[in-house]
């Protein structure tokens, strides 16, 4: 891989190592566990035990009583509902009147040390009236005897359903030379985040409260404590230390921040909630546990005619994210293929298990497994290669859907002669040995919403703001949040190319309610091409005030200078010019340090009919992906050897970061084929820990070879595109469909675990037909 | 329960002499006693490796150690193989090749690493492998760690 960028650029696609490195190597970088405050209490949460209970009485008189306790708190202090989408607020910090899965918070205890919390959690006496639990979504659909919520539709435990149709997918089936239909069931994972849950509030005398949290998206947090607690905004001051993963699982509010905020409020003293690794695991919001129904037909030549999918959708007691998942489940099942009829019904339905929300890839990874396997399969049937088949049907650049997504940058068809290329796959498909097999998957993924939570259309999704002083450094704000994709460095790198300067002039502040500009935060991709939009904009806006100064010290119009390394130069004439800071002392007279802002607004997009905005995005990454396996036939076991990945991310700003993503997709989509699973008896989680939720080991890893492809977008930044979750799809139907060629055996479920390999060798063997000779 | 005597122990090269419960966790001595909070918490079940500090030089899961077992012995902890300046090979080769993502898994990466270059000065892939296998990381698919340990390896003499 090339290690140079565009000549174009000085930084820009080059491998530029993280800014944080040094700190995070040696120990040094501050998460929040790590900040301890002056007479600090621990904060304790008491978990519910039931799954569905109606809570009769809570009695705290002992717990409060115990010496070194300072308060304990139940759910109807702060009553109000809230969640991260603004239509669906169904949670509350602390139950009120009911509980709904088992790790509920019911109380919390502030207290002087650990022991003393546990001690008082302990003495709290609950009286509750044992409800009806419910674990499996299809049980949810119709009316039920004791619904989860009060808001399910008709007295049913449905959370969302959403409609759509475009075309007319019944006369496309009609005259369709071929169909399929793959139903595909889907365990519920979870982030695995190496960092737990952890805040840290305290209330001060001066009428403010500041909150320290590990979370993807400071705003959220702010908005949230702020209805929940009843403090307007401007007297709450939200810091996001470094973030030890997030993956989607600290982009929701969580009920444990305002907790540990409202205990604040009560003891006036700083109070810490650590979630403990158990607790982590009940708090969730990770990939919804699903169930695809996915028909699929085309033509005599395989060109797709139509889809009709339904997804029914397990989310756990909460809403969170759900809205947009069951919209998502749909939408994003089409690109990067044109699809002239689609039907879809989604619903998505609250059962008492922890909550389901985002989690990498969000709304577009289970279903995408069932629409490339039933390709796969329509390959097969029909009697062409997988490429061809994904080739013809690939959507042209600047084209619309039947839905009316704006697709404008598309690479895939060149990821696909990548992938197809260097994988060797003309002389492996259907020819390798039995037991090896080799297979494709695609996909494609929204690099940002055009429709964000929580903000009116006219406001910017991102603002940064850069400020420069006499000692030349540039001290850069934006409330966008590194949880350890980069984004940081990508700040610095992106104003440090328009500047011309060195990348350690750069210094990106700590993320700070009080001084940050507000930016939407780390989640559905948003954050390289919308920061790295409005990061553009305020430093040209710098740039241009330096060049100003630049062509008043040399007496030559601003038009004839260039940006070169740490100085304004002529073009005409590169030894006439002027230092960074010669510039910049002349560009202060009078006025000071030198402030810069820059902003970026998705434009205006989507159809006008119900949840057209869903899914809508400025640009949209494409994968190919080709993974070979090796299955050994006797015990089921298998591992992926090699993944051939070509991404189509745009330019890719930071070649580091971006294979960095990749790779670490790859490792986390791995984990969802090969074996990772919520697993439940009833409502019960069954395995809540690090030790039985198994993520894969290094030795599990492939080769990954990564294939960059993509042309520049029209619209991201220096024509960049997210890498961050649309990298992780495409694997995990490249593993299903590679395990078809090495052994005949469709999986349509996941995860695909070596004794279920092992059943479909044997079904195959016993039914009498032989695969590749075998 | 009696009250044990104060724990006498090298940390990080030095004698230190801190009192200590018998219950009391390494872990938690090193992060909330003794304030080196480079040692992480992340699962308290000797399941990620986030803890992992040298015990007479071994790495060792310091949240599944109780304390009074390091009595007379040696602890390292990141802050103990981290230079006063600048940053070891092992670290350095860790920044370089991006091996690094959220950060939070990396000093117990480092500290194990450290002590497999100490006793293999050219640890093949498979070895490296095996060594940091006690260690999660969620990030980066493990590949540019391992590139990284491979890196520095090559470096050494």
């Amino acid at each position: 891989m090339a290690t140079t960028g565009s000549p174009e650029y000085r930084l820009l696609g080059t491998k530029i190592p993280y800014i944080e490195g040094p700190l995070k190597v040696t120990g040094r970088a501050e998460y929040t566990d790590d900040i301890q405050r002056p007479g600090m209490l621990v904060g304790r949460l008491l978990r519910s035990p039931w799954a569905h209970a109606r809570l009769r009485s809570i009695d705290v008189t002992e717990a409060r009583a115990l010496p070194g306790v300072f308060a304990v708190l139940t759910g109807e202090k702060y009553p109000t509902p809230f969640g991260v989408l603004p239509i669906t607020h169904d949670e509350t910090a602390i139950a009120v009147d009911k509980v709904r899965y088992i790790g509920d918070i019911v109380a919390a205890v502030a207290a002087s040390d650990e022991r003393t919390a546990e001690a008082a959690l302990a003495k709290i006496r609950i009286d509750v009236e044992v409800l009806p639990d419910y674990s499996d979504p299809r049980d949810g659909t119709g009316p039920v005897k004791e619904p989860i919520h009060a808001r399910g539709l008709l007295g049913s435990n449905v959370q969302k359903e959403v409609v759509q149709h475009f075309g007319d997918v019944d006369a496309a089936f009609a005259q369709a030379a071929h169909h399929v239909r793959v139903r595909g069931n889907f365990a519920g994972v979870t982030h695995a985040f190496t960092e737990p849950l952890a805040t840290i509030a305290e209330a001060t005398p001066d009428g403010r409260l500041t909150v320290w949290s590990a979370t993807q998206v400071p705003h959220y947090l702010h908005r949230s404590l702020s209805e929940v607690l009843g403090i307007p905004m401007h007297r709450i001051r939200v810091i996001k230390p470094e973030v030890g993963g997030g993956f989607g699982g600290k982009s929701d509010p969580l009920p444990h921040e305002i907790v540990c905020a409202a205990l604040a409020l009560e003891t006036g003293r700083p109070v810490k909630i650590l979630v403990d690794r158990e607790d982590v695991f009940y708090t969730n919001h990770g990939r919804h546990p699903t169930q695809n129904d996915v028909r699929i037909a085309t033509d005599a030549r395989g060109q797709i005619l139509a889809y009709d999918i339904e997804a029914l959708i397990d989310g756990g007691a909460w809403s969170s994210f759900g809205t947009v998942t069951t919209y998502y489940n749909g939408v994003l099942s089409m690109g990067p293929y044109r699809v002239p009829n689609f039907r879809y019904r989604g619903r998505r339905v609250y059962t008492t298990k922890p909550p389901s929300g985002a989690m990498r890839a969000h709304g577009g990874t289970n279903i995408r497994y069932s629409v490339e396997v039933a390709l796969d399969q329509l390959a097969e049937r029909i009697g062409i290669d997988p490429f061809d088949l994904r080739d013809q049907n690939a959507l042209p650049p600047n084209s619309t859907t039947v839905n009316e997504f704006r697709i404008t940058s598309t690479s895939f068809r060149k990821c696909l002669a990548a992938s197809r290329e260097k994988s060797g796959w003309d002389q492996k498909f259907r020819k390798l040995p039995y037991g090896r097999g080799i297979g494709l998957g695609c996909g494609f993924y929204i690099s940002g919403s055009n429709s964000p939570i929580h903000f009116t259309p006219k406001m910017p999704q991102s603002t940064v703001h850069l400020k420069v002083d006499m000692d030349g450094g540039i001290a850069v704000h934006s409330m966008q949040a590194d949880i350890g994709q980069g984004s940081n460095t990508l700040l610095a790198v992106i104003i440090a190319e328009v500047l011309g300067v060195d990348l350690e002039r750069v210094h990106v502040q700590r993320v700070d309610s009080d001084v940050s500009p507000i930016d939407l935060g780390s989640y559905s991709s948003r954050v390289t091409f919308m920061m790295g939009n409005a990061a553009r904009a305020a430093a040209e806006e710098l740039r241009d005030k330096l060049l100003e100064a630049a062509s008043t010290l040399l007496s030559l119009p601003v038009s004839s200078l260039v940006v070169a390394h740490e100085r304004f130069q002529s073009k005409a004439d590169p030894k006439v010019g002027v230092s960074f800071l010669e510039a910049l002392h002349t560009a202060m007279e009078r006025v000071g340090a030198l402030t810069a802002s820059g902003a970026y607004n998705s434009p205006a997009m989507g159809g006008t009919f119900k949840g057209a905005r869903a899914g809508t995005a400025p640009a949209y990454s494409f994968a190919a992906y080709v993974a070979e396996v090796d299955v050994d036939v006797e015990t089921g076991a298998y591992r992926a050897v090699k993944v051939w990945a070509a991404f189509d991310c745009g330019r890719a700003l930071n070649r580091l970061a971006v294979e960095g993503q990749i790779e670490g997709s790859i490792h986390m989509g791995l984990g969802q084929v090969m074996g990772e699973s919520m697993n439940y008896r009833g409502t019960r989680l069954l395995n809540p820990s690090l030790l039985e939720y198994k993520i894969p080991m290094p030795q599990q890893m492939p080769e990954v070879e990564i294939l960059l492809v993509g042309d520049d977008d029209p619209e991201g930044p220096f024509g960049a595109k997210e890498a961050g979750e649309g990298p992780l799809i495409a694997i995990l139907p490249a593993v299903g469909n590679a395990l078809y060629d090495a052994v005949g055996v469709r999986f349509t479920d996941l995860p695909i675990t070596p004794d279920r390999v092992l059943k479909g060798i044997d079904l195959r063997r016993k039914e009498g037909r032989p695969w590749k000779g075998a | 329960m009696p009250s044990p005597g104060p724990l006498r122990f090298q940390l990080n090269g030095h004698p230190v002499e801190v009192p200590a419960e018998s219950a009391r966790i390494l872990l938690d001595l090193v992060r909330e006693d003794l304030h080196l909070t480079g040692t992480k918490r992340g699962c308290d079940l000797g399941t990620c490796g986030c803890c992992t500090v040298l015990l007479d030089g071994r790495p060792t899961l310091s949240c599944l150690t109780l304390a009074r077992l390091v009595e007379g012995r040696s602890v390292t902890t990141i802050e103990g193989v981290s230079p006063r300046q600048g940053l070891s090979r092992v670290q350095q080769a860790f920044v370089d090749h991006g091996a690094t993502q959220c950060g939070f898994c990396t000093p117990g990466f480092i500290v194990t690493a450290t002590a497999l270059l100490r006793d293999h000065a050219h640890p093949s892939k498979e070895e490296i492998e095996r060594a940091i296998s006690g260690n999660l990381c969620r990030c980066t698919g493990y590949t540019k760690i391992v590139e990284a340990i491979q890196s520095a390896s090559r470096e050494g003499v």
